[in-house]
């Protein structure tokens, strides 16, 4: 079954482009939260890391900070 | 160990251009980066990139970044290198994840934000401390932030902030803002901005997230309520890793016009040199000059 995978990005930072783009181009469906007009958001996130930086993915409840290419591959399985 | 004819460190505009110019040149070369852009990935609007009245620094980057992969360069992206040594005919290269040799290196690593050294500044280091208004900025919508600094970066990071933040201080160790007088006039005339000059940050404070700073001006100390903190009081360059190139004393690697190093086969190019004037079009024009240089070489040297 395919994962669920929620992206917690803002539409600015490139580092959120490219992980976007790294889903597309591995044919995996995501979420998209954009923190940046989103509070309730903002607090999942915070809630989830503890901390603020963009991009957040959650997978299948993995939380990975940042676009750590490995880790990513690692929890989708590809 | 395979011995690449040339190993480009970094890939911001100098690397990426050099990349290209490598390609075409039909090196055997590879790119090793942390990151995709460097600097400009993080900056706003550009309107001074020939061929671009306007375009954003992502979509410039994006751009750079085709450009780069449609040669099918190898990238070792999220890869730092740590140590940078020359024996007498190879140059070693030591990362995070391998080690590399080449017969020529050029060291396009760029700048990084410099840090305040204060107590809490690591602790909330993405906890509402931050080096990147244009990326954070918009988390801290209706929220009291402090930008430190006094300079383009400052003013710049400002300018983003009073679309989004609630009230802006902007926390300056000298005794007035430095910087374009556009947009310092912009800043200065803005109702939800409060400029702090002659003011120094001693501490950030906090519990799980950011609760505020300390500020020291003259020789009274005052804490300061805000939910966020930007940091903009300059660059240093990407050089620790490079031993026995001369530097100055900024700490940026002195080159010629040729982008020759003091060392024969290690060139550098872009914002970790002593190039004088910092520029995305100018780091751009120097990786492709070291990559031209670097050409040279080793036909030199074969």
């Amino acid at each position: 079954m395919a994962k669920s995978v929620k992206v917690y990005s803002t539409p600015t930072c490139s580092w959120c482009i490219r992980v976007k783009q790294f889903l597309k181009e591995n044919n995996i469906e995501f979420q998209n939260l954009d923190v940046s007009g989103d509070h309730l958001a903002v607090d999942e996130m915070m809630a989830k890391t503890g901390q603020m930086g963009v991009p957040v993915l959650d997978i299948d409840g993995t939380i990975i900070i940042g676009f750590d290419k490995d880790k990513i591959k690692l929890a989708l399985g590809i | 160990m395979h011995i690449y004819d040339l190993i480009i460190i970094g890939a911001g505009p100098a690397g990426i251009t050099a990349s290209v110019y490598a390609a075409r040149k039909q090196l055997d070369f590879l790119v090793i980066s942390l990151d995709v852009g460097g600097q400009a990935a993080w900056s706003g609007d550009i309107e001074n990139y020939t061929g671009y009245q306007f375009i954003t620094g992502q979509e410039l980057v994006q751009k750079f970044e085709e450009h780069m992969r449609g040669y099918g360069t190898m990238l070792k992206e999220n890869e730092e290198v740590l140590e940078l040594t020359k024996d007498v005919q190879v140059i070693r290269l030591k990362t995070n994840k391998a080690d590399y040799q080449a017969r020529s290196v050029i060291i396009a690593s760029g700048k990084k934000s410099k840090e305040l050294g204060v107590v809490g500044e690591r602790e909330f280091k993405n906890r509402g401390l931050t080096y990147c208004a244009i990326c954070d900025g918009p988390l801290f919508a209706g929220k009291d932030v402090a930008v430190i600094g006094g300079g383009n970066s400052a003013l710049d990071a400002a300018l983003q902030l009073i679309k989004i933040a609630k009230h802006i201080y902007m926390v300056n160790n000298a005794l007035s803002l430095s910087g374009d007088v556009i947009m310092r006039r912009k800043v200065e005339e803005t109702a939800n901005v409060t400029i702090l000059n002659n003011s120094s940050v001693s501490a950030v404070l906090g519990d799980k997230f950011v609760k505020g700073i300390k500020i020291k001006h003259g020789l009274q100390e005052k804490e300061l309520a805000v939910q966020g903190v930007f940091v903009e009081i300059g660059l240093i360059p990407n050089s620790v890793f490079v031993r026995g190139v001369e530097k100055n004393q900024k700490n940026e690697i002195k080159i010629n016009l040729r982008n020759e190093t003091n060392l024969p086969g290690i060139f550098a190019a872009g914002d970790v040199t002593d190039v004088p004037e910092k520029q995305i079009i100018i780091a751009a024009g120097e990786g492709s000059k070291a990559v031209l240089s670097a050409a040279h070489y080793l036909l030199k040297n074969n």
